[in-house]
């Protein structure tokens, strides 16, 4: 009896957490989803479904995003796995620390600001003056999608560096030995040993990625040059220029579904892959 | 390094500090593609050794929060505010009317002022968010010296609820370089250049008074319209310049000092500022119209340090304080007590003070352009398509 009444008041405050800031808002997205905007913007309390009707004015946005988010996620994946590898597997354990820590110092700044650096990495006078110099000719880099993924994969690149890299760091070395001594090729014992130990970490990673992507709005105004709209950037403007509350939070509730939908089909997804390493291993 | 190369780069450094501080690169930034408006410049604040001593304090306490525009301030003139009143000035810059109306609409905005355009404030009286001013605790603003063109929209239904800060214009920049000689003088030239030898170098507004006012402006209608007849043909044009435009954002000074962009639409203030430093910039007010605006200064309700907010009005009114922050930022004052002490040069300069013929073709934003729920989904159209 007591040990239960110490875990109710050791998980009270989280539970009281996300009760306040996280389920109580949503209530209240939710019941301003079916309301109507006031003539001078905010919020009348209605039941209609008018809002969620006019999703499709929304279409160009959502779409863009349900591209970006698992394209930046795979990119970030390709770029973070083999530097993952090499600070797990191949850097001396010397150096191994400093190079972690060198991963994260970038999150010692803000977001914004690394973005903004870019803005001038990127623009007329920084690599393209560079590209020009060396008689590539002038490239046009800024305000482009390639440079808001470039910003993207920058700035998300150590959420999917970590998780992979512990999942790396803490395979049992004496499998890869196993692997060699009954003739597998570094080829084949990365394929069939290293690379699915290492699957919880390549899907937390791309979880983290992914979720973080579908809202993301910053790096696309900033980068792309306000050209390039997503629902991050759509929602901003619903609340903070037209103050359309109901419809921006029918847009909220429609990408709160969307994630939850996609979220849960990658987690069966990684289950049944899961389920399948079992079956090899039981072999 | 010999003293005098020394010499230049010190005072460069403080050139580019005073910049970084009147409305920081970032800041503005920010809040210009975020339109979260939130960031406060907090100068003085976030550095204990430039607090005013405490023998100066007042009762109106140690700051005022101040919501304003960009490239708007003199750092110094809230500098010499602190160390007189005791206050430190804290200020939150933002990209358009539309964001400070949702932040004070959603309510605790902590702003004790803020300083909304002409076309806004019977919507703020309206949705009963602003405070009626209390005039004498103004002793500095004088109603007489005031040219009512500019003063008049601060008060409604008889009541004085904002007193005037600046006037300005919107027009275009552009810079010459590129022009092959000639300047453009209408909105056609702008959309059309736009759309050719311009082709990636031209910003628009990320503001939908602007932005689609000055594309209605191409078909010579209202740029207040909200017909949607005309509204269509207005986005059938922003929607066939879209791809050749370099951004769409109201921090334009950066890309057009840098070269990147060569045309942007643009507010008086800017066009001054980048004009002083770079002259092959030239502003110009398109010959079909477009906007003349007036800013002014006022309280919301609920604001936490009253005293103080009144104090900063009546400290940024006073003649001699205006004077400076208008040679700082470049935008016109209607206060003939200050334009009596203004130079010479800075009264006759057409970006400030434009030729008549072109000043008469200019509209005041409307009311209705804030609400109207088309303009507003014209403009996601645009930034989506």
């Amino acid at each position: 009896m007591q040990r239960r009444l110490s875990t109710w008041l050791l998980l009270a405050p989280a539970g009281l957490w996300f009760a306040v800031m996280l389920v109580l808002p949503l209530c209240f997205v939710v019941v301003f989803s079916f309301g109507e905007r006031e003539a001078a913007g905010g919020y009348v309390p209605a039941f209609t479904l008018a809002q969620y009707a006019n999703l499709p004015s929304r279409g160009t946005a959502f779409l863009n995003t349900l591209t970006l988010a698992p394209f930046g996620t795979v990119l970030a994946l390709l770029i973070a796995y083999p530097l993952a590898y090499f600070l797990a597997m191949r850097a001396d354990p010397k150096w191994r620390t400093l190079l972690l820590i060198l991963v994260i110092v970038p999150f010692w700044t803000s977001i914004l600001i690394r973005s903004y650096a870019w803005i001038f990495i990127l623009g007329g006078q920084g690599l393209p003056a560079v590209i020009a110099w060396l008689g590539f000719g002038s490239v046009r880099l800024i305000n482009t999608p390639f440079a808001v993924m470039t910003g993207i994969v920058y700035g998300y690149l150590p959420l999917m560096v970590l998780p992979v890299y512990v999942s790396l760091e803490r395979l049992d070395k004496r499998l890869l030995e196993a692997a060699a001594d009954l003739g597998a090729p570094p080829l084949r014992s990365f394929l069939q040993v290293t690379l699915p130990l290492s699957l919880p970490g390549v899907a937390t990673g791309c979880m983290l990625v992914f979720i973080l992507l579908m809202g993301e709005f910053l790096i696309p105004a900033m980068l792309g040059g306000g050209k390039v709209f997503f629902i991050g950037n759509a929602l901003v403007d619903l609340f903070l220029q037209s103050r359309n509350w109901a419809f921006g939070a029918a847009v909220a509730v429609t990408l709160v579904l969307i994630m939850l939908v996609t979220v849960s089909l990658y987690m069966w997804l990684m289950r049944r892959m899961g389920g399948v390493r079992d079956d090899v291993a039981l072999m | 390094m010999t003293d005098k190369i020394d010499h230049i780069s010190r005072q460069k450094f403080m050139e580019e500090l005073r910049r970084y501080q009147r409305g920081s690169v970032t800041r503005r930034h920010f809040l210009g593609v975020t339109g979260l408006g939130a960031a406060s410049a907090v100068l003085g604040a976030a550095m204990p050794g430039l607090m005013p001593r405490a023998a100066h304090a007042q009762s109106i306490g140690d700051r005022v929060v101040l919501a304003s525009w960009p490239n708007y301030h003199d750092p110094a003139n809230f500098d010499s505010f602190a160390a007189e009143s005791g206050a430190t000035v804290q200020l939150n810059v933002f990209g358009s009317n539309e964001e400070m109306l949702a932040k004070l609409q959603a309510g605790g905005s902590g702003w004790d002022v803020f300083v909304p355009t002409n076309y806004t404030i019977t919507t703020y009286v309206e949705q009963d968010l602003i405070e009626p001013l209390d005039l004498a605790l103004l002793p500095n603003y004088d109603p007489a010296s005031f040219d009512q063109r500019f003063a008049g929209p601060g008060t409604v239904n008889g009541t004085v609820y904002a007193v005037p800060r600046n006037w300005g214009t919107t027009g275009f920049a552009v810079n010459t370089d590129h022009t092959g000689g000639t300047t453009p003088t209408s909105w056609k030239e702008f959309w059309d250049l736009t759309q050719t030898t311009f082709s990636g170098r031209t910003m628009v507004h990320d503001y939908q008074l602007t932005t689609i006012g000055n594309a209605l402006k191409y078909f010579g209608y209202s740029f207040n319209s909200i017909d949607p007849a005309e509204l269509a043909k207005a986005e059938e044009l922003l929607l066939a310049a879209k791809p050749h435009l370099f951004a769409i954002s109201s921090d334009y000074q950066p890309s057009m000092r840098s070269g990147d962009a060569w045309m942007t639409i643009c507010w008086t203030g800017d066009g001054k500022q980048m004009n002083r430093d770079m002259p092959e910039i030239v502003y110009v007010l398109g010959k079909e119209g477009g906007e003349l605006w007036s800013d002014f200064f006022a309280i919301p309700k609920g604001a936490p340090h009253r005293d103080a907010a009144y104090a900063l009005i009546n400290y940024l009114l006073a003649p001699e304080i205006n004077a400076k922050e208008v040679m700082f930022h470049g935008y016109p004052v209607a206060d003939a007590r200050v334009n009596a002490i203004l130079p010479a040069e800075m009264l006759n300069d057409p970006i400030l003070y434009p030729a008549a013929d072109l000043l008469s073709a200019l509209e005041f934003g409307a009311a209705a352009t804030l609400t109207d729920p088309n303009r507003a989904e014209l403009m996601a159209r645009f930034k989506a398509a």
